[in-house]
């Protein structure tokens, strides 16, 4: 398509100022964890990692971040078993309410988060107190489950749907048994969709807060509800910064990584 | 064992029985209620480039996919060299295909590609890599080995593909489709290279095609499908010359049908004709048609220009439409012109009318009401 220059021209400036508008609160926060100030002084005072150092010994921080951590990697791989599993089922086979099956799962990505939460807080106080499971990590796995199967399986489902289903038959047919054929050629068909949408389920759950707040227990703290709660105290603002700053440096590698896999032409 | 009737499928050599290649009795698939294959008989000798043609929906692929063991039938029975396959799984039968759309692996090398049947079979390495080159330079791909399939043009793939269900040296080769995708010059070059690559191989190929032409220039016999039925079994030049109904005279070369008062009229007895465009003569109306000849007269209503044919399209007096061709030996296209509208006669031998029988329950179940 020729576009004019004037509509070119334009066209650049508002990508730039969109750009612009989500990156540089992003680099401010950067640039402030290292502001040697302690109350956002603008421009910084001078350059100091204080604040680097002064987060690595907020031990209450660093429980968070473990509780996270482990919260993501089980949700993750609840994900990635169910995940994987539906999106075989709905492209494999045809059976009653396959479409249905399919929408339904996909559905809970674009629920807002308080709806999934009250209900989840409902449904577990209903169901588990009863059983002596309180809130706590496994509620919050759980909860984290629900959204992170879904790009785990749209991943997955993707793929598949390109993978010529005669791939498979001709496995079979050139004498390869049923768990040959799983290993040899629809394992590695799905292999990097699969880890790309595990990156990214890991990468949803960990930066969770609305969920999190109504499946965690008093006790379990997940970073992104440690930071909420410290943001308000005014001597905490920089330690703040500075885990906002390695939130997104680690946030950038996941997303990455599953752009490029997903991204990769199959062949 | 039923004991039906065995296929007719010519005249049998001499010496002592060899066991069909493959061999359907009584082949029925049902898909719900619709029957796509609809109790086939069938034998393909060892050896043989064997094509099944018939337009997509008539069961032709199904046929291959149950031979294969893709399909399980319905009823009926599927045998390769003598023995019994219908309930095996389809990497306990010794049979190979090549896909329509290939089926390459896109994560695997070219040379991966091919060995793949023998490592699954646990074939040792060092035969492996021999046999896999060995293939690999049959189909002309040495150079290509290391390549993957997303690297390669359509023809290569093709051969690939090839390649890889060559290597197994399968007892029958089934081909569904595969030069469907590829275009006409190179559907062309694969149609000589395919029929090399049999005749050296020595392997029975079973070739699913809805192109009359390919299926008439490459086999050494023909399957006629429609409605999940076979219509005629016969060399190229039984089915092409001899068609045995309606349906094999349309669906293979151009359909010429006379019937009715306007067959009464030229051949004397009412019927279901047909004359192959090529065999009719285009005379002066005042020109004696010879002893052993048909002769019909009529006016040429359209003169269609195809380079090295014209095709004469001519409506007969006693009824009906005749299409004539004629090889453009000194004509031009500013010349053939001028015959619109002339009166003619159309004469041809006797022996190249077919009288078709109308087969009854053979006809196309096609009656969706819309």
């Amino acid at each position: 398509m020729e576009l004019s220059r004037g509509a070119r021209v334009a066209l650049r400036l508002a990508m730039a100022l969109g750009l612009a508008v989500i990156y540089v609160p992003l680099a401010l926060v950067l640039v402030n964890s290292f502001n040697a100030s302690r109350s956002f002084a603008w421009p910084p005072s001078g350059l100091s990692t204080r604040w680097w150092t002064a987060a690595w010994q907020e031990t209450g921080l660093r429980e968070a971040l473990y509780t996270s951590l482990k919260a993501g990697l089980g949700a993750t791989a609840i994900a990635v078993v169910l995940g994987t599993m539906a999106a075989f089922a709905v492209t494999r086979y045809r059976f009653f309410g396959r479409q249905a099956v399919s929408f339904l799962l996909i559905l809970p990505l674009a629920l807002p988060g308080i709806v999934t939460g009250i209900a989840l807080n409902a449904a577990f106080r209903t169901v588990l107190t009863p059983l002596g499971i309180g809130f706590g990590l496994f509620t919050v796995v759980v909860g984290h489950a629900t959204f992170c199967i879904v790009v785990v399986f749209n991943n997955v489902a993707a793929r598949l749907r390109r993978l010529a289903p005669t791939a498979e038959e001709a496995s079979a047919d050139l004498g390869a048994h049923t768990f040959q054929t799983f290993w040899y050629v629809t394992l590695p068909a799905v292999r990097s969709a699969l880890f790309a949408g595990a990156l990214l389920a890991f990468a949803l759950s960990f930066d969770e807060i609305v969920v999190t707040t109504f499946t965690a227990g008093p006790g379990t703290q997940t970073l992104p509800l440690w930071i909420f709660d410290n943001l308000a105290r005014p001597d905490q603002g920089p330690i703040v910064d500075v885990v906002a700053a390695l939130l997104i440096v680690l946030s950038i590698v996941p997303v990455y990584l599953a752009q490029r896999l997903s991204g990769e032409v199959l062949r | 064992m039923t004991d039906s009737p065995p296929p007719s499928t010519g005249a049998s050599a001499a010496g002592p029985p060899v066991p069909s290649a493959v061999a359907l009795s009584g082949v029925t698939k049902a898909f719900g209620a619709v029957r796509a294959v609809d109790g086939i008989d069938l034998e393909i000798r060892a050896g043989e480039f064997f094509s099944m043609l018939g337009p997509s929906g008539s069961g032709k692929t199904t046929v291959l996919r149950m031979i294969a063991g893709f399909e399980e039938p319905t009823g009926g029975r599927v045998l390769l060299g003598g023995t019994d396959v219908t309930r095996l799984a389809p990497f306990d039968r010794d049979v190979n295909t090549v896909f329509q759309d290939y089926a390459l692996f896109p994560h695997l090398s070219v040379r991966q590609n091919v060995e793949y049947g023998l490592k699954v079979k646990r074939v040792p390495r060092a035969e492996r890599t021999r046999r896999a080159a060995e293939a690999l330079a049959a189909v002309r791909l040495e150079d290509f080995a290391a390549r993957r399939p997303a690297e390669l043009s359509g023809g290569q793939r093709q051969r690939v593909a090839l390649a890889r269900a060559l290597v197994n040296r399968p007892s029958v080769l089934l081909l569904d489709e595969p030069l469907g995708a590829l275009d006409l010059k190179l559907r062309l070059e694969m149609q000589i290279e395919l029929k090399q690559i049999q005749r050296e191989a020595g392997i029975t190929f079973v070739f699913v095609t809805h192109d009359q032409d390919e299926a008439l220039t490459m086999s050494d016999r023909i399957a006629v499908f429609n409605a999940g039925r076979i219509e005629q079994v016969g060399t190229p030049a039984e089915v092409y010359e001899h068609p045995a109904t309606e349906f094999v005279a349309g669906f293979v070369g151009t359909s010429n049908l006379l019937q009715g008062d306007a067959a009464a009229q030229v051949f004397g007895e009412p019927g279901l004709y047909s004359v192959r465009p090529e065999k009719i003569r285009i005379t002066h109306p005042d020109d004696p048609a010879g002893p052993d000849e048909c002769s019909a007269p009529g006016t040429i209503v359209e003169v269609v220009y195809a380079g090295a044919l014209t095709r004469f399209v001519v409506d007969l007096e006693a009824g009906g439409r005749l299409v004539a061709l004629r090889q453009n030996v000194e004509e031009s296209s500013t010349d053939v012109a001028r015959h619109r509208g002339s009166t003619v006669l159309l004469a041809w031998q006797r022996r190249h009318t077919v009288r078709l029988s109308a087969r009854p329950g053979n006809t196309t179940p096609n009656d969706n009401p819309q």
